[in-house]
C-alpha cells in the first residue's frame, strides 16, 4: 500500500481545474493566473496531451512553460507566433477553454469583472472592465476559479455588471439556445461544482476534503443543486504532484491561497 | 519624403474633442512620451481609444478624458490602474465599455470604411445593454441577433515603435505588434514615436522587412524619441519599469497625480524626464518581464 501523499490545498486546486480540460481535445488552454495556469499546464502533460497553450505572451508552446524565472540556458518549446490580434481568431473559432477569476458569479454562471455597486455612470469600485469576457463566454467553453468562496463571490441576485453571458433566460439572444452556452466547471477552495443541475443550475459535483456540504450552501449566496452524497475532491496523486513542482519550480502555488492550507482540512 | 517631426509639432496637429487612438496594451509599447506632450498641453474633451494601462490613466488624471472607449485598463501586475479607478469612482467620465475583440473589430471597420463589423461578441451582457450606442441588428442571412460593432473612426492615432525611417517605415521587432497595424489603419493621422530613427535600407532584408506591419502611406509622423515608451516596455529593448509604475501607483495616496506630474511632467523636457528616471542607460537596462 502506497501512502497517501501530502499536499496543499492550492494543489488540490489545481488537479481539480485541471480536470476541466479533460475530454476537451486540441483546443487552445488559457489558464488566467497561477492556478489556473499550472492547472492547463499539468493536464497538457498528463489527461489531455492535445491541448494547445501559449507562453501567456505571443507565442504558442509546444510544451508548457514552468512558471517565473527559467534561467538563460531555459529554450521555451515554441511552435507558432500568436499575438493578442491572433487570439481572437482563436477565440472565435471556438477551439478555447479559459479558465479565469472573475469578482462576482451569479446563479447564472454570468460574472462580473467590470465594476461593483452605484452607478453604471458613477461605480463604486471600478475594477479591470469586461476585458474579453463576454467573446469568450460566447464563443467557447469557460470555467472559473475563484480562491476565495463566498456569497460576495456567488452573489444572490444578478452580478452589478454582467461581463460574461450565462444560462439566462431574460438575456438569452434571439436565435440562441441556452445549451450552446457552456460554463463548464467552477473549482473553489471549498469545491468543485458546475451548471448540470436542472435547468442549468449550480450542480454541487464534490466537496474538498474536510469540507461539509452545508459550509458550501452558507457561502453560496444562491441555491445550488445538490443530488445524493456529494463526493469528495479526488486528492492529486504523487505523479501529479511531481508534475506540478516541475510546472512551478519556484512554488508561486504557496502565495495563492491565503496562508497555504494543507488539501485535507479534516 | 521626411516625416519626421517632434512631439510638440505632433501636439499642436491635436485638437480639443478629438478622437484619438493609443497603440500598445496595457504596460507595454505605449507611445507614452507623445501622452506627456499631452498631459503638458492644453488639449482637452478629448475621447480616448485604448487597450489601456498608465496612457488612460495620466490623461484622465490631467483632466485630458471626456470619454473613453475601453475593454480593460491595467498595468498588469498591478491589475487596478488608480487613476481610471479614480476617474470612473468619481463619474468624471463618460465610457463606451466594449470587449477586446469588439475594440478590434471597431477599428478594422474604420479602417475598411465599413459602418460597422457584425459579432456575437456582447450577446448577452451589460456591454451591450448598459449601453446606449451598441446596436443590435438582424442578420439577411440567418434569424440569429447580432451586434452592430461601430466603425470607431479616429482622428489621429499615436504609436510607439522600436525602429522607423523618416518615411514612415515602422518596424515592430518585439513579439507582438499588438492592434497598432490597425490603430494606424484606423486613423486620419498617425504619429508614431520610434526607439531608434534608421536608414531605409536597414528594411531590406526579408527578416527586416517582414517584421513592418502596416505601409508608410498609413504613418503621418515619425518621432524619434529613444526611451519613449517609458515606463511602458519596448520589448526587446526594454522592459516596463516595475519601481516607477509603483511610485506611479501609490501616488494616488500621497500627493494625488499632480505630485507625480510635477515631479515628473509639468514644465519637464523629455531629456529631464529620462533624467528623473534615471537616464536612457538604465531605461535601456530594464529587464524584460518574465511571465
Amino acid at each position: 500500500m502506497s501512502e497517501t501523499p501530502q499536499y496543499t490545498l492550492a494543489e488540490l486546486c489545481i488537479t481539480a481545474c485541471s480536470e476541466a480540460f479533460v475530454g476537451d481535445g486540441e483546443v487552445l488552454a488559457t489558464g488566467i493566473g497561477v492556478i489556473p495556469r499550472i492547472a492547463a499546464s499539468l493536464a497538457m502533460k498528463t489527461s489531455n496531451t492535445e491541448l494547445m497553450m501559449t507562453d501567456s505572451e505571443a507565442w504558442m508552446l509546444a510544451e508548457p512553460n514552468p512558471l517565473g524565472d527559467r534561467g538563460d540556458s531555459f529554450v521555451p518549446a515554441k511552435e507558432s507566433w500568436m499575438g493578442f490580434s491572433r487570439i481572437f481568431d482563436n477565440v472565435w473559432s471556438g477551439r478555447r477553454h479559459a479558465m479565469l477569476g472573475p469578482t462576482q458569479v451569479d446563479r447564472f454562471g454570468q460574472s462580473n469583472t467590470s465594476a461593483l455597486g452605484g452607478t453604471y455612470a458613477r461605480p463604486k469600485v471600478m475594477m479591470l472592465g469586461a476585458r474579453g469576457f463576454p467573446g469568450n463566454s460566447i464563443s467557447h467553453p469557460n470555467s472559473f476559479f475563484v480562491p476565495s468562496h463566498s456569497n460576495r463571490v456567488f452573489v444572490e441576485g444578478e452580478c452589478d455588471f454582467v461581463s460574461s453571458i450565462g444560462y439566462n433566460p431574460a438575456r438569452l439572444p434571439k436565435g440562441h439556445s441556452l445549451d450552446d452556452i457552456d460554463i463548464r466547471r467552477i473549482v473553489t477552495d471549498l469545491c468543485v461544482m458546475d451548471f448540470g443541475g436542472p435547468d442549468h443550475q449550480a450542480r454541487l459535483v464534490s466537496v474538498h476534503p474536510g469540507i461539509t456540504v452545508e459550509q458550501v450552501l452558507e457561502n453560496t449566496g444562491f441555491e445550488v443543486y445538490v443530488e445524493g452524497d456529494t463526493p469528495v475532491t479526488p486528492a492529486p496523486t504523487q505523479e501529479q504532484l511531481d508534475i506540478i513542482a516541475k510546472m512551478d519550480p519556484h512554488n508561486s502555488r504557496s502565495k495563492q491561497l491565503k496562508d497555504d492550507p494543507p488539501g485535507d482540512r479534516s | 519624403m521626411n516625416k519626421e517631426m517632434t512631439a510638440a509639432q505632433v501636439v499642436s496637429e491635436l485638437q480639443d474633442g478629438m478622437t484619438i487612438g493609443i497603440g500598445g496594451w496595457g504596460p507595454r509599447r505605449k507611445p507614452m512620451a507623445l501622452v506627456r506632450e499631452i498631459v503638458r498641453s492644453d488639449l482637452t474633451d478629448l475621447t480616448i481609444v485604448s487597450y489601456g494601462g498608465a496612457d488612460v490613466g495620466m490623461l484622465c488624471a490631467a483632466g485630458k478624458v471626456k470619454k473613453l472607449v475601453f475593454a480593460f485598463v491595467s498595468l498588469d501586475f498591478i491589475p487596478l490602474e488608480p487613476y481610471f479607478r479614480q476617474a470612473r469612482q468619481s463619474g468624471d467620465i463618460e465610457v463606451m465599455e466594449v470587449d477586446e475583440g469588439m475594440m478590434l473589430l471597431g477599428l478594422r471597420a474604420a479602417a475598411w470604411g465599413c459602418p460597422f463589423i457584425p459579432t456575437q461578441v456582447g450577446l448577452g451582457t451589460d456591454i451591450v445593454s448598459r449601453s446606449d450606442e451598441l446596436k443590435i441588428v438582424d442578420s439577411p442571412y440567418d434569424d440569429k441577433e447580432w451586434v452592430a460593432m461601430p466603425a470607431l473612426h479616429l482622428d489621429a492615432s499615436l504609436l510607439h515603435v522600436d525602429r522607423a525611417d523618416r518615411r514612415g517605415v515602422c518596424q515592430i521587432k518585439g513579439p507582438d505588434h499588438y492592434m497598432d497595424d490597425w490603430f494606424a489603419r484606423a486613423a486620419n493621422k498617425t504619429y508614431v514615436s520610434c526607439d531608434e530613427l534608421v536608414p531605409t535600407d536597414t528594411f531590406h532584408a526579408d527578416a527586416e522587412a517582414r517584421l513592418v506591419h502596416w505601409e508608410r502611406s498609413q504613418t503621418t509622423g515619425v518621432i524619434p524619441i529613444a526611451g519613449g515608451a517609458h515606463p511602458t516596455s519596448c520589448t526587446p529593448e526594454y522592459g516596463f519599469d516595475v519601481a516607477h509604475f509603483k511610485e506611479y501607483a501609490g501616488s494616488v495616496k500621497e500627493g494625488g497625480f499632480a505630485a507625480y506630474a510635477d515631479k515628473y511632467i509639468n514644465g519637464k523636457t523629455e531629456d529631464e524626464y529620462q533624467a528623473l528616471v534615471g537616464g536612457l542607460d538604465a531605461i535601456r537596462k530594464l529587464p524584460i518581464p518574465t511571465y
